[in-house]
């Protein structure tokens, strides 16, 4: 690709065009926004970028991101939040879809991920073995499954509920109202609201 | 171009996708009129897209598809098969997983390959059906070397060509067959072959999918051939596989019965 922008223009673009959603149009109406745009909204944004890598940390708990003052983190360490409940979820993003409901006030477990056969993803990539910790202390009584509707996401459930056979903790996955295929964090408040209600044992 | 020419209808299987921009996938499709495609779906990953189920993994599709300059994109899908046993068990979901892989591995891009396609089709079904899952994979694993043009040779020997006798010998990636224990004893790079894991490889290739089956296999056979079949694979396709990894690390700590044909 032949370009007549200078070398670090260039590289910027190169770097938003990385980014998930962003294209190389979109990359280069990024970059040049900025260069118009008054110095401080550059240097604001990499602050924030990179205060954003030095000062976050994943939970030691349930591997959530959080700040690097606190761990664990502000769910985990919500003393009005119902200690009894895990919610299991693939991605940090699916937490804030879940918080968004207003409809749970339990625990979270962040995987980091889902099974995947193909793509050679299994159990010891993700935080399974840390998950079975929490499992064992005796406090937690529901782990909700709310991993993605997909294949991967399925596959991960039969999973872990295979790897509890013989455990008290009852285990529920959300309901069907999800349609399958689609991704957690795009599903409505009010559907992710119902299938959070309506969520059954498995 | 006019507008008709550029969408083109297929019937399909989706070989693997992944996330792709702000809610879409890009997938790659076996297709039967057209062979394997790299396609965009637009906000499948929106729940409220209607095309996304019919999308997963492990279904057969019929699409409609508009030529774009580097990428197709799926306009209209509907599922036509839906395997729903291959996502309920996890040994299932391997192997049907590294039936994908290996036909993702084995196809080029924009070829026809109906009898592949055909392979393909058939190996989920009977993976579907409650066949045993490995005497279905290993049916699939010698017609596809076959469809391919790697028939592995196991009547004569790979080098001097004198005629196999019952006997344990090797098996050679590079000669692509079985060597003769005087042959093999002085090759680098080759494995040994146990007599009954040679006696299961010519059974399956040389009988159709009904008379193979028949056979009583021992567990043990079944994964000797197991890492014979993925060495060979990685020999040839000079990449690793994922699958046969993924299934070892999940029967390592659940007791499920694999096979159900323990005794030979
Ligand atoms: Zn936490
Ligand atoms: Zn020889």
């Amino acid at each position: 690709m032949r370009s007549a922008a200078p070398k670090p223009v260039e590289r910027l673009i190169e770097a938003f065009a990385r980014l998930p959603g962003i294209g190389p149009k979109t990359a280069s109406r990024l970059t040049y926004f900025l260069l118009r745009a008054p110095e401080g909204e550059s240097l604001e944004l990499a602050e924030a970028l990179q205060e954003m890598r030095t000062h976050t940390r994943f939970c030691s708990l349930c591997f959530n991101i959080t700040s690097n003052d606190a761990d664990p983190c502000l769910i985990c360490s919500d003393a009005g939040r119902d200690s009894s409940k895990i919610c299991l979820v693939e991605e940090p993003l699916d937490v804030l879809a879940l918080e968004r409901t207003g409809e749970y006030s339990g625990h979270y477990h962040v995987l980091h991920g889902a099974l995947s056969p193909i793509d050679g993803i299994g159990p010891d990539d993700l935080r399974i073995a840390e998950l079975m910790g929490r499992l064992q202390d005796g406090e937690i009584q529901e782990l909700i499954i709310a991993t993605n509707p997909t294949l991967e996401g399925e596959a991960t459930a039969m999973y872990i509920k295979q790897s509890m056979e013989g455990s008290e903790v009852r285990i529920t996955r959300l309901a069907r109202g999800l349609p399958s295929g689609g991704d957690l964090e795009y599903a409505d408040i009010t559907t992710l609201s119902q299938a959070l209600r309506g969520r059954s044992e498995i | 171009m006019p507008e008709r020419e550029r969408l083109y209808r297929a019937e399909g299987i989706v070989l693997s996708r992944r996330d792709f921009g702000e809610a879409d996938r890009l997938l790659t499709v076996f297709t039967r009129e057209y062979g394997k495609l790299e396609q965009i779906a637009k906000g499948v990953r929106r729940p409220s897209s209607r095309k996304a189920g019919h999308l997963e993994l492990f279904t057969r599709v019929q699409l409609l598809a508009a030529r774009g300059r580097e990428l197709d994109v799926i306009t209209q899908v509907e599922a036509i098969e839906t395997y729903p046993h291959l996502s309920k068990d996890l040994q299932l979901v391997g192997q049907a997983s590294y039936i994908l892989e290996l036909v993702k591995l084995f196809t080029v891009h924009g070829e026809v390959n109906r009898e592949i396609y055909r392979l393909l089709v058939e190996t989920l079904a009977r993976l579907n059906s409650g066949d045993p899952p490995s005497k279905a994979t290993r049916y699939f694993e010698l017609r596809l070397l076959e469809l391919s043009g790697y028939r592995p040779e196991l009547f004569h020997c790979g080098q001097c060509q004198s005629e196999i006798r019952p006997e344990a010998q090797f098996f050679s990636y590079i000669d692509g067959g079985v060597l003769c224990p005087n042959c093999g004893r002085e090759q680098r790079g080759v494995r040994p072959i146990t007599l009954a894991a040679l006696k299961v490889m010519r059974h399956y290739q040389r009988n159709p999918f009904s008379t193979a089956s028949t056979a009583r296999i021992q567990l043990q056979v079944h994964q000797e051939l197991d890492h014979l079949m993925e060495g060979f694979f990685i020999f040839l396709t000079e990449h690793k596989l994922n699958s046969p990894r993924f299934l070892r690390r999940i029967n390592q700590n659940t007791v499920t019965v694999i096979e159900e044909d323990k005794i030979a």
